[in-house]
């Protein structure tokens, strides 16, 4: 590695265990690109990490505007890291409308980092300070450090010898800011350089002018004297498990741990989806993996998707779809279809904010319900939930087998905070994957008994029986069967077997998943923080707060919530309160009180936004001050 | 065994099921030849899906001695599209209905039909809900009192073999459930075309639709109101092949073959290939019982067309994606981006 972090002024570096930064500007300003090149260069550099993009829904908003800020945040720090950080350290404001929209999540007393080519007049006017007011001289951001740079004007001139039109030259401003961050917090630059030279491959000419802009920028902190004077700040390797990484968002790594469980299991993957925000990119990512055996079956609708996928595992492939709560709501009427048929699906649901289209970029945790109760008839599913960007790898892995070694459609729960998150994956090796055996009926000689579709083992599972196989024809659908045979029945006492035997079946799962485990503290005590899915990190961080102030708080997070671990029960028991914060207005709770007869304490946000550390801290430290 | 031993007949494609279908209905019928052309096609049974949704004729699947997928409602198509996806090599057939197929699935009518996966699509339209007692589909006719039309339906009808077109399919027929021997070649035909094979199945409904298709099936009109479209021939018809079509202009016109000023060369010669003339045909959809001239109404192919299956392009990709060879689980999980700490 190159190191140019050295500088022979004697800087005072200071150093730091996290830093959270959030790159903003207008959509059309690449603040994607920019974040997701620090974010790059810090994990190389061995920090842990979490990135959140905050994008606008429109496509292109009016530029300057407030609606159309586009924003990447993330944390990375020398410790884990497990959010994208609550409030930020440094704000980058390539215009008004940026700080503007931002400014109130940033940290009293941090940094500013102002593209002042972006507070002319029509910014002004576009981000409503309005002409003549200008933030960065009105007092607006006293209490802040703010660094005031001409990026324009300076990659202008930067680049001025380049020969490039002016409209490449200005693309490459956002390299001359993400130049200066990189003189900041002490960090190299060469793998952007890397990058630059790769993705621009075959454009010589902007190759090099990106990289003379990161690099301008980069000597600008170095030879400026408002930087010097502040100094520079650096955040030491995170000390992370040793090993090859990669990093991942949510939605990639749920479409990964699925093709990830077809290679394991011997199937081919076939996804049946609808693109739908937050979870299109599960569809994406899986679209270019073909060379592993994928296809992706870009259906007319949601129920199109779901009941494509049917008829793919009733041929033997690791089915799945992946969708958000209005297309879940769609696939109501299939998902009761593959519970009758039984048979392997794997449904991936991004959950967002609702009822009706709602929030769609925005999180919540608000399809518990739906994925537990949301099917007429009897019909239970297993449901499994993801925590962290990278668990959604593994939940979705674990939801594909148990989906096809108990012969079931699954839901796994994810939502748009994990989908759109990253954060590095220590890539594991194949041999340290579960192994997934499907149990395949074979085939009968004329001779042979007749064979019997829904004949099951003691874990009350059917074989999977595969057209093509010689002497398994059979006949399944919707109408309620007969025990065994498959064949259509209306026997009043049948349909009661029929739907005991399939309850009984989930019932069972509980005896193949792990018991529950507490995340953080002790066996018994005052409090414990229930959590589930995503609000794992803000939850982490609360109740590690809590305990080294010297509170008696645990955390436990469920991630089979359907069914439950066998001893959730009997843990909840050990505590003289239950608090549980959830992204909805108490699914979780109504599960648990239903299920356990306690009342455990609610704390809901249904705001959009997921939970921050304070706010949870904050309501363990007014439980516990009660008891 | 030899093969000769071993080929099936329709007895072999024959259920343990007893069909639950009322005495009389024209789905006794198709299901009888189904089985024929199956046997005939030399198909195996453990080769065979029949998939079918939700309505009397969809209950199919469970009387044929194959492997079958009795769906929900309106939602055969994507089900057995997706097994076709994933198993190109099976053959697939499709039971559905009117109800089933053109009004709650119409939507995956139309994206099937244009994807053009191999499957062969048997639509027995009877112009009636008859699962559930008698309520008017969308292929009823204007002003049919049903129990849900008490003062007459006033849905205009949909045209099957028009939108079947308009949606770009590429193999396009209609039969009737009396013309026992002529569906089992068109069913045949349709197997043996690669791409969505549409046979519409005119299906009489002796309980809450008796009598509907009585224009083109009765003795003494049927020849007058039916045309038999055979490619490479003329349109020909009446009770003494002596009315033919011809084009005049744009518009098709009956003639009387007996006019010594007709002449036969100047009839319009039926080409399963040409689009444009399929259109045309799929119009010919008077009522012979309304006021006025009629066209005769077309049995047979009306189109087909050579293109490429979904799977087959599907398919295509993949093996293109893995001409270096199938991706492993371990390059799968390392990705292209990777950083390492030590």
């Amino acid at each position: 590695m190159t190191d140019i972090t050295t500088t022979n002024k004697g800087v005072n570096v200071t150093p730091k265990t996290s830093v959270t930064v959030l790159f903003a500007g207008d959509s059309g300003d690449g603040m994607q690109l920019t974040g997701t090149q620090f974010a790059n260069t810090v994990a190389v550099y061995g920090s842990d990490l979490n990135t959140f993009p905050n994008f606008p829904s429109e496509i292109r908003a009016p530029a300057g505007t407030i609606s159309g800020v586009s924003g990447f945040q993330m944390q990375f720090g020398s410790q884990s890291v497990y959010t994208p950080g609550a409030k930020f350290d440094v704000l980058i404001a390539m215009n008004a409308a940026a700080l503007k929209a931002n400014l109130n999540k940033l940290h009293h007393g941090g940094i500013i980092i102002a593209d002042t080519d972006g507070f002319d007049d029509k910014n002004l006017r576009l981000s409503g300070y309005g002409e003549g007011n200008n933030p960065l001289e009105d007092g607006t951001v006293a209490d802040y450090t703010v660094f005031s740079v001409p990026v324009v004007s300076l990659t202008r001139k930067a680049l001025a010898d380049t020969g490039l039109s002016v409209k490449n030259i200005d693309r490459c401003k956002n390299m001359f800011i993400l130049g200066i961050l990189y003189w900041l917090y002490s960090l190299p630059i060469d793998t952007t350089i890397k990058t630059l030279q790769t993705k621009f491959k075959n454009k010589a000419d902007i190759a090099a002018a990106n990289i003379k802009a990161v690099t301008a920028g980069y000597n600008f902190g170095d030879e400026t004297d408002m930087f010097a004077q502040f100094g520079r700040f650096s955040v030491a390797p995170a000390g992370k498990q040793p090993g090859t990484y990669r990093r991942v968002t949510g939605n990639e790594a749920a479409a990964i741990g699925l093709a990830a469980a077809s290679k394991k299991a011997g199937l081919k993957l076939f996804l049946g989806s609808y693109p739908i925000t937050p979870a299109t990119e599960i569809l994406q990512t899986l679209a270019n993996l073909k060379q592993w055996g994928v296809k992706t079956f870009q259906a007319e609708d949601e129920i199109a998707g779901v009941l494509s996928s049917i008829g793919a595992s009733y041929g033997g492939a690791l089915a799945a779809t992946s969708t958000s709560g209005p297309g879940l709501a769609l696939k109501s009427e299939a998902l009761g279809l593959a519970v009758i048929m039984e048979i392997p699906l794997v449904v991936v649901n991004v959950q967002r904010g609702g009822p009706s289209t709602g929030l769609p970029t925005k999180p919540e945790q608000s399809d518990l319900f739906i994925s537990m109760y949301g099917r007429h008839g009897e019909a239970p599913m297993p449901i499994i939930s993801a925590h962290s960007p990278v668990d959604c790898f593994y939940a979705a892995y674990e939801a594909a087998k148990l989906s096809v070694e108990h012969m079931t459609p699954v839901i796994c729960l994810t939502d748009g905070y994990l989908a759109f998150s990253s954060e590095p994956m220590l890539i594991p090796s194949p041999a340290e994957l579960s192994e997934i055996k499907p149990v395949f009926a074979k085939p009968r000689a004329a001779d042979d008994e007749p064979y019997l579709p829904y004949k099951r083992n003691n874990m009350g599972v059917r074989d999977w029986a595969v057209p093509g196989t010689k002497g398994l024809e059979h006949r399944i659908g919707g109408l309620e069967k007969a025990n065994e045979t498959g064949n259509v029945s209306h026997d009043p006492a049948n349909h009661a077997l029929m739907t005991k035997l399939r309850a009984e079946k989930v019932e069972k799962i509980a005896d193949c998943i792990p018991l529950q485990t507490l995340d953080n503290g002790a066996e018994k005590g005052d409090l414990l923080v229930l959590g589930w899915g995503s609000t794992y990190g803000a939850i982490k961080i609360a109740v590690d707060r809590a305990i080294k102030a010297g509170h008696s708080v645990s955390h436990a997070h469920v991630r089979y919530l359907n069914p439950f671990p066998k001893n959730l029960g009997t843990m909840l028991g050990n505590y003289k309160k239950v608090l549980i914060p959830e992204n909805n207005c108490g699914q979780l709770l109504m599960m648990i009180r239903d299920r356990f007869l306690i009342e455990p304490v609610a704390f809901n946000k249904v705001e959009g936004l997921p939970f921050n550390e304070m706010e949870i801290e904050a309501k363990i430290t007014d439980i516990v001050k009660e008891l | 065994m030899t093969d000769t031993l071993t080929k099936l007949t329709a007895k072999d494609f024959t259920s343990n099921q007893e069909p639950k279908w009322c005495a009389g209905c024209g789905d006794h019928a198709v299901l009888q030849q189904l089985k024929s052309a199956m046997a005939d096609l030399a198909l195996k049974t453990e080769e065979v899906v029949v998939v079918s949704g939700i309505g009397c004729s969809s209950r199919l699947p469970y009387y044929v001695a194959t492997y079958g997928i009795h769906g929900i409602h309106g939602r055969a198509l994507p089900v057995a599209s997706g097994l076709k996806a994933a198993r190109p090599e099976l053959s697939v057939w499709v039971a559905t209905g009117d109800g089933d197929a053109l009004s709650i699935g119409g939507n995956h009518y139309i994206h099937t039909i244009r994807r053009n996966p191999d499957l062969n699509v048997l639509l027995l339209n009877n112009e009636i809900y008859g699962l559930t007692k008698g309520q008017y589909s969308p292929t009823s006719k204007i002003g049919q009192r049903t129990v849900t039309s008490p003062n007459g339906v006033v849905d205009y009808p949909m045209n099957t073999v028009a939108l079947t077109l308009g949606a770009g399919g590429t193999f396009v027929a209609r039969v009737m459930d009396r013309d026992g021997k002529f569906m089992r070649e068109i069913f045949k035909r349709a197997a043996e075309h690669r791409g969505t094979s549409l046979v519409e199945i005119y299906q009489n409904c002796p309980i809450f639709n008796d009598g509907a298709f009585t224009a083109f099936t009765d003795r003494e009109r049927k020849a007058d109101t039916t045309i038999y479209l055979e490619h490479g021939k003329p349109l020909i018809f009446g009770k003494e092949s002596d009315k033919g079509i011809k084009l005049d202009g744009f518009t098709p016109v009956v003639v009387d073959l007996n006019d010594p000023k007709v002449s036969r060369d100047d009839l319009w010669i039926h080409d399963e290939n040409d689009f444009i003339k399929a259109n045309m045909l799929s119009r010919f959809f008077d009522d012979p019982d309304a006021e006025g001239d009629y066209l005769p109404r077309p049995f047979g192919i009306f189109y087909a067309e050579d293109r490429f299956t979904y799977e087959d392009a599907l398919t295509a990709q993949v093996e293109k994606a893995q001409e270096d060879g199938e991706g492993t689980l371990e390059s799968l999980l390392t990705g292209k981006s990777t950083w390492t700490i030590k």
